[in-house]
């Protein structure tokens, strides 16, 4: 493997502000006619891929999008409740493109890139004005004007939302522009498609071998482009807020292949989320971060306190984030939240089964606004937390605790969304892009649309105007690539041991929570690493695959991916061992001020860490990209 | 807790199917109903069976995924979807019947799989508003009145999974069909393809092979969204007033 790479962000010259523009006025074109001539694949349906293939396909390109769910509208950007956030200044208080990107540099603790999170922070007001004019129904307010809230780590109420299902609103407005465009007959959907690889012409991305999840059938698809919209990572922990089936597979294939993996410890813990109740338990539900407006946190201030929440008075209640935090209060960003809920479960006065566990109590927001106004804002999560719990959280404050949410790093990308291999763009969670080392509330659905309809559109287009070979199907290394994917797909079926993945996948998932979650230091990190190991060993000796690969197979596709898991949880723990610095949520212990806070190391670490495949059984290589901050003064995050 | 689960299993679509008697023991009672399926496959797998193949994703009742039908209702004893049924909700001891979504137009692929891509293409046929990426007007220039997004959003919370259907003697689809029509003809931003829309919506329903609603009403009962049966009203409103103005407009080009 060659260490030769030099990372390349092309980011354009000129004022913050201009850069976007800039870009957009030099890039290459191709003509509205010529457009139906190239075909871009797009992997993935959720925001960000949906997005990209309507809009590269209303430019009049031919689309090809994959999805492993069986309809492009399942995945899992469904499942995103809070809001978008977009600069409009609709409530009047002096919000601007300068503080969206300010508070999103400074909430991802002074880890993204200035130029990146500048565009995306100026592209925000475009998507809620695409979203309504595609009928998404926005809340309002009773003049009919679009209604705003507020959300972690900022002082101004700039987050758009339908109810608490906002990420489903969004994505089936996406969808549906994705759907007419297939009723136009320009883009297709290839539902119930797993990406096993990318295909490679000349070290460009030229297409992808499919695996069509109802047959079994491996194919080929050629393309000029290939997007990679394929979510995120955070599946690794096995427990997390992730669906049962997202996973890092298409990503780790292009990876393979020579895509970078940027920050890959860079991983979200969410604060409000349901507690664990049993080892059988496969995921963790989130709560809306957005409670935190009205839902205050707090434990007994005395340790394995038995009484009854509603009995223990105001003077033995511990509301630790108001008390630490007065100027943020109960919004402080999430890791700030998260690590704060630890760090005080870890004392011993964490409450439930487990004591894993704080109180969200709204009683002072019914008694104060009273019930009818608070069902208003969050009746759907309060329904849904009654129904997985079977308590009511309107007499008994909810209780939470932090779980493994969204995933920062990703496939290191340039300006242009390009990762490493020329024509393989990743947009969405799958790049590490624009959060840093934490993700503000509310950002992720700006993002993925920023990339999906305004971003990629044009950064594809540059890509393949600059690209003059055809290739298809027949070219060789369709051949090859197709090869490989079936003796990887023969060995896992052959290892013939006796354990479910699904059991390896948990254990993998215990270690990476333990040892590279919320806090990490340089030991436990060695540790996994053994761990990691041992586990990857287990898994192609004892794992278990049942029936055919010629038939739908959900063992195979859940061992395929597992075994892609326990790759990336290694070089996770190297990028986190390597990192000796804390940056949101990336937590070292040997790294915090006097009072638990993260401590920065700027001399060493403003850095991007992009990792190279180290081939089969070699080590991964680090290449660094240097970030400078030129708009923004590199400051400590205080949120007190 | 312990169950015996009567589970339909089939190889491949077209297959005959059968139904699998299988033991589940030592499930926690606050395990959802798919984690306790999760389990039967973890320890068949263990012990050289194969697993019952059943689609879920999100595990939180939104991305409509899960379509098994228990003891003869879609998703199961609650209004809600599978994946958020727990034990909890059922006997000790009991034995559950598990088969997959019944529909014709919802093919079976392996055991308790289903294809309910009609559903897309009934979206494909016009369950959508013709706009494309680009500058779009202000938000805000088009009120929005929270009436209005209120039954928008009534209807748009849909999940798209299928159990209307399943649940209905005649194998409709108008829930769903009425909910999507529902949301973009309420809204100002849908009147332009108003008529067009519920005609061609209305169109592949019935070009999938979906039967019509004669008022049962099962639909609505077994919806984990509780979309209410007046969509299905709003939807023959909105397809008589679209077949009403096609022929006035046919008939004022014959005319000139």
């Amino acid at each position: 493997m060659s260490s030769s790479i030099t990372l390349d962000a092309k980011i354009p010259d000129g004022p913050l502000e201009d850069k976007w523009n800039t870009w957009l006025d030099a890039h290459a074109l191709v003509g509205p006619r010529n457009r139906g001539a190239h075909t871009v694949i797009v992997v993935g349906t959720g925001l960000a891929g949906a997005s990209a293939a309507a809009s590269l396909a209303a430019q009049g390109y031919r689309v090809k999008s994959f999805c492993f769910q069986d309809s492009a509208r399942r995945a899992h950007s469904i499942a995103a409740q809070g809001g978008i956030n977009a600069a409009k200044d609709y409530a009047n208080e002096g919000d601007s493109i300068r503080r969206l990107f300010v508070d999103t540099i400074r909430g991802g603790d002074f880890r993204a890139r200035e130029a990146n999170v500048w565009r995306l922070a100026q592209l925000s007001a475009n998507i809620v004005d695409q979203a309504v004019a595609q009928g998404v129904p926005f809340n309002r307010e009773y003049g009919g004007a679009l209604a705003t809230r507020s959300f972690g780590g900022v002082l101004v109420q700039r987050t758009f939302y339908s109810r608490g299902q906002t990420g489903q609103q969004l994505l089936l407005g996406a969808y549906s522009a994705l759907q007419h465009q297939v009723s136009a007959g320009k883009a297709k959907i290839y539902n119930r498609h797993e990406m096993l690889d990318v295909v490679l012409v000349d070290g460009a991305a030229r297409g992808i071998i499919a695996r069509n999840l109802v047959t079994g059938e491996l194919e080929r698809h050629a393309a000029d482009a290939v997007v990679l919209a394929s979510g995120g990572y955070t599946n690794v922990y096995y427990l997390s807020t992730n669906a049962m089936n997202s996973n890092v597979t298409a990503a780790w294939r292009a990876h393979k292949r020579g895509a970078l993996m940027a920050n890959p410890c860079y991983t979200q813990i969410h604060p409000t989320c349901i507690p664990q109740s049993g080892e059988y338990q496969s995921k963790l539900t989130l709560m809306s971060e957005s409670l935190r407006n009205d839902g205050r946190v707090w434990v007994p201030r005395k340790p394995r306190d038995s009484r009854p929440p509603a009995q223990i008075p105001d003077a033995e209640r511990y509301y630790f984030l108001e008390e630490r935090y007065p100027a943020f209060g109960n919004l402080v960003p999430r890791d700030v939240a998260s690590r704060a809920a630890k760090i005080v479960c870890d004392e011993g006065l964490g409450v439930g089964g487990t004591g894993r566990g704080v109180y969200l109590d709204f009683r002072d927001a019914i008694a104060t606004v009273g019930r009818a106004t608070v069902a208003g804002k969050y009746g759907n999560l309060f329904d849904m937390y009654s129904r997985i719990t079977a308590e009511d959280p309107y007499e008994t404050p909810m209780m939470i605790y932090p779980a493994p949410h969204y995933a920062m790093g990703g496939l290191w990308v340039d300006y242009e969304l390009q990762t490493t291999i020329p024509g393989c763009f990743a947009i969405g969670e799958a790049n590490f892009s624009d959060h840093g080392a934490n993700r503000l509330g509310a950002s992720a659905m700006m993002q993925c649309l920023a990339d999906g309809y305004f971003i990629a559109p044009h950064t594809v287009t540059n890509h393949i105007a600059r690209q003059s070979s055809k290739v298809d199907e027949r070219h060789a290394a369709f051949d090859q690539t197709l090869d490989e994917v079936r003796e990887r797909i023969d060995r896992l079926m052959n290892v013939g041991g006796t354990t479910a993945p699904q059991v390896i996948h948990r254990e993998l998932g215990n270690v990476m929570l333990d040892k590279c979650g919320m806090s990490r230091d340089a030991e436990g990190l060695a540790h996994a690493i053994e761990r990691i190991h041992e586990i990857r060993d287990q898994f192609w000796t004892d794992v278990r695959v049942d029936g055919r690969p010629g038939q739908l197979n959900q063992s195979l596709e859940l061992a395929g991916r597992v075994a892609d898991f326990i790759e990336l949880a290694e070089v996770m723990c190297m990028d986190a061992l390597r990192r000796e610095e804390s940056a949101g949520g990336h937590f070292r212990e040997e790294h915090q001020t006097g009072d638990g806070e993260a401590l920065r190391d700027d001399d060493r670490f403003a850095t991007v860490t992009a990792w190279e495949y180290g081939g089969e059984g070699g080590m991964p290589v680090a290449h660094e990209e240097q970030l400078s901050f030129d708009n923004v003064k590199l400051a400590t995050r205080s949120y007190k | 807790m312990n169950f015996t689960l009567q589970i339909w299993r089939q190889d491949y679509p077209g297959d005959a199917g059968r139904y699998e008697t299988v033991e589940a023991h030592e499930i926690d009672a606050e395990a959802s109903f798919l984690e306790m399926l999760d389990q039967v496959n973890e320890r068949r797998i263990a012990g050289g069976g194969d697993a019952v193949a059943f689609d879920s994703d999100c595990r939180e009742g939104i991305c409509g995924a899960c379509s098994l039908t228990i003891d003869g209702l879609p998703h199961g004893p609650q209004q809600v979807t599978t994946c958020q049924t727990y034990m909890r909700d059922f006997r000790d001891g009991q034995t559950i019947r598990v088969e997959p979504f019944r529909n014709n137009a919802f093919p079976v692929l392996r055991d308790l799989v289903t294809d309910r891509s009609a559903l897309d293409r009934i979206v494909e046929s016009g369950g959508f508003i013709s706009t494309t990426t680009g500058p779009q007007p202000e938000p805000n220039s088009m009120p929005v009145s929270p009436e209005t997004q209120k039954t928008a959003m009534d209807a748009a919370i849909c999940i798209g999974c299928g159990a209307c259907v399943a649940a209905c003697p005649n194998g409709a689809a108008m829930l769903f069909t009425g909910a999507k029509v529902t949301h973009l003809n309420v809204l100002p931003q849908g009147q332009a393809e108003r008529g067009t829309r519920v005609r061609s919506m209305v169109h592949q329903m019935d070009a999938e092979g979906f039967g019509g609603c004669t008022n049962f009403g099962e639909c609505s009962l077994a919806c984990p969204q509780e979309i209410s049966i007046d969509v299905i009203g709003t939807l023959n409103r909105e397809y008589r007033r679209a077949v009403r103005e096609e022929k006035k407009a046919t008939k004022k080009m014959v005319a000139q």
